[in-house]
């Protein structure tokens, strides 16, 4: 009886050491996780602010210094007016283009209207810039637009459009025609409608479309990196890429600092998104 | 009004009055600036690479003025040259390794760890891990290239050696990092698929005795079959796709890192052999046909 009694404890005694090293792993295999997503982050975070930043992560001599190093440098500023041209210049003529096609299509019916949607959104996810970046620079090279924005806006918008406009077109969906049929009995012209009744009920598809268009326009490196030339015209992303692979030593007070400011209205859209459509969702728009 | 377009007139909320709400030209012309952009910057690249792939086209010299039709000769060209053997095999070994094993993989387990665990903890890892992902690709680039440098990046000095990781082991460091780049993907649509789950089919495995390894081999695993192969096909193509290893590399040391599109950007732009690099950018469109095509497929076995 006695043996029973201490084979009991016993048993009991492994289940709990079992699950206090189960415990232990788990907690162990999260930290492990969580030091290589933020090791290779830290620096972004650390060294804008450090005197005499290096290539490694280290607490930081703190100074201001190197965000006036970037306000100084003339090219620094100007890429970010760049970026900030291409993204509202690309979500400019998306909104512009892809709202009423969106409407269009949720209004007006024709035979393999489906069909013909999923091979639109077919052909943006086969023809990449990656794959297509050979005819694309051909094709901005003979429209004379080599080293201008609006080739680079216009690429941009035509890959990013059958995307936006599948986006858009579900908000269409959902909005009663009701309110257009009785506007057209007043004699309201498509686009009069279009401005004043469907745009304001479709707006939050709006900002999801800006949002998911402005991040990729931001952050694309490859399009303008073909298609542009003179370093006056080069967007943050080629500009950063220049900073530490043309000669000489890299200035790494400089590199810290204009990274940081490159990578904030990235953090700020996601937060943004995050607070207003919860961060799963922007999960589904990313890519 | 014979110039109306039916409309929706099986919507409950249509008045269905006087033929619609939209005429065939205003229709027209509202779709039209969109179409043309489509048509132009997308539609046509496509079919222009192919025909450029079957000729000599060069940006300067006599092929530029006046390209001849060569066929196949491009694509007899690739299959004789060893970089190109080259290309494909890095980027079959960067796709399978960080999409596949490392994103999927990585994403899955970390879906699978965190789907009970309700802490403040388990919101500070994800943040960490979607920041990898959001932050723009030329900074992360730079990111990757401080951390793995010989002599003073966080790596070494963290490791106290001296390796120089992206001489020595240059498609290894690309395939962690693209590791570490795109987990977050598949961590939320895998933590989606797990929360679609009913917990009681857990349940009841737990009940009969299941382990946690049974569980998810015989209930989890195959009932999510379908997000799975969507996840498979979604990162392949992105990754296949992916220049970013470019800023970080350059395809070098000697081509060890020379993905199909830094191979592509290489001969068409650099060289300016833009017959040549619109056949290998025509093997690359046929490729993501396939994994799109793939991907439609698996939605419909899905729905």
């Amino acid at each position: 009886m006695t043996a029973a009694t201490s084979q009991a404890q016993h048993r009991r005694a492994i289940g709990e050491s079992r699950r206090f090293a189960l415990r232990v792993g788990f907690y162990g295999m999260v930290a492990l996780v969580a030091l290589f997503f933020a090791l290779p982050m830290a620096w972004l975070i650390l060294a804008p602010f450090d005197q005499v930043p290096t290539l490694a992560a280290e607490v930081p001599e703190f100074t201001l210094s190197n965000f006036e190093r970037v306000l100084n440098n003339r090219l620094a500023l100007r890429s970010m007016v760049n970026s900030l041209l291409l993204v509202v210049g690309v979500v400019g003529l998306v909104i512009v283009t892809g709202a009423p096609t969106a409407y269009v299509l949720s209004r007006i019916r024709f035979r393999g209207r489906e069909i013909f949607l999923y091979v639109l959104l077919l052909f943006s996810s086969v023809v990449t810039g990656t794959a297509a970046m050979v005819p694309l620079f051909l094709l901005v090279f003979n429209l004379g637009m080599i080293d201008t924005f609006t080739g680079v806006v216009l690429v941009l918008a035509g890959g990013t459009l059958p995307a936006s406009i599948f986006i858009l077109k579900d908000f269409t969906d959902n909005t009663p025609p009701s309110y257009e049929e009785s506007a057209r009995v007043f004699g309201a012209s498509p686009i009069q409608i279009l401005r004043d009744i469907v745009l304001p009920v479709i707006r939050p598809g709006l900002a999801v479309v800006s949002v998911w268009v402005g991040v990729n326009v931001w952050g694309n490196f490859l399009l303008p990196f073909i298609l542009l030339r003179s370093p006056s015209r080069s967007p943050a992303a080629v500009l950063m890429y220049s900073f530490y692979t043309e000669g000489g030593q890299a200035d790494l007070r400089l590199i810290s600092a204009f990274s940081l400011l490159y990578t904030v209205p990235v953090l700020l859209m996601y937060l943004y998104v995050n607070r207003r459509y919860g961060f799963r969702f922007f999960g589904g728009l990313k890519g | 009004m014979a110039d109306t377009v039916k409309t929706l007139q099986d919507r409950p909320r249509s008045l269905g009055s006087g033929g619609g709400t939209l005429s065939t030209r205003a229709a027209g012309g509202l779709l039209s600036p969109a179409a043309v952009l489509i048509v132009v910057f997308l539609v046509f690249p496509a079919a222009w690479t192919l025909y450029l792939g079957l000729t000599n086209y060069r940006l300067t010299g006599a092929a530029a003025a006046n390209p001849q039709f060569v066929g196949i000769a491009n694509y007899t060209r690739a299959l004789s040259d060893s970089d190109f053997w080259n290309s494909l095999w890095v980027t079959l070994v960067f796709v399978f390794g960080s999409a596949i094993v490392g994103q999927a993989v990585l994403g899955f387990s970390l879906a699978w760890l965190f789907r009970d665990w309700k802490s403040r903890w388990r919101q500070m890892v994800e943040l960490l891990v979607i920041l990898a992902w959001i932050i723009p690709g030329s900074v992360v680039a730079f990111l990757w290239v401080a951390f793995l440098d010989g002599d003073s990046g966080t790596l070494n000095s963290l490791l106290g050696i001296d390796t120089e990781w992206l001489l020595r082991r240059p498609l290894l460091s690309i395939v962690v990092f693209n590791t570490w780049r795109g987990t977050a993907f598949s961590m939320l649509l895998f933590g989606a698929a797990l929360a679609s789950l009913p917990p009681s089919h857990l349940q009841t495995a737990r009940l009969a005795g299941a382990t946690g390894w049974q569980q998810l081999r015989d209930i989890v695993l195959p009932s999510i079959k379908g997000y799975i192969l969507t996840n498979l096909l979604l990162i392949s193509l992105w990754t296949f796709n992916d220049f970013t290893p470019f800023l970080i590399t350059g395809g070098g040391p000697a081509g060890r890192t020379e993905l199909l599109p830094i191979y592509i950007y290489k001969e068409a732009l650099t060289f300016f052999e833009l017959g040549y690099g619109s056949a290998i950018s025509a093997l690359m469109l046929i490729i993501n046909l396939v994994i799109a095509l793939g991907y439609l497929r698996s939605m419909r076995v899905r729905t």
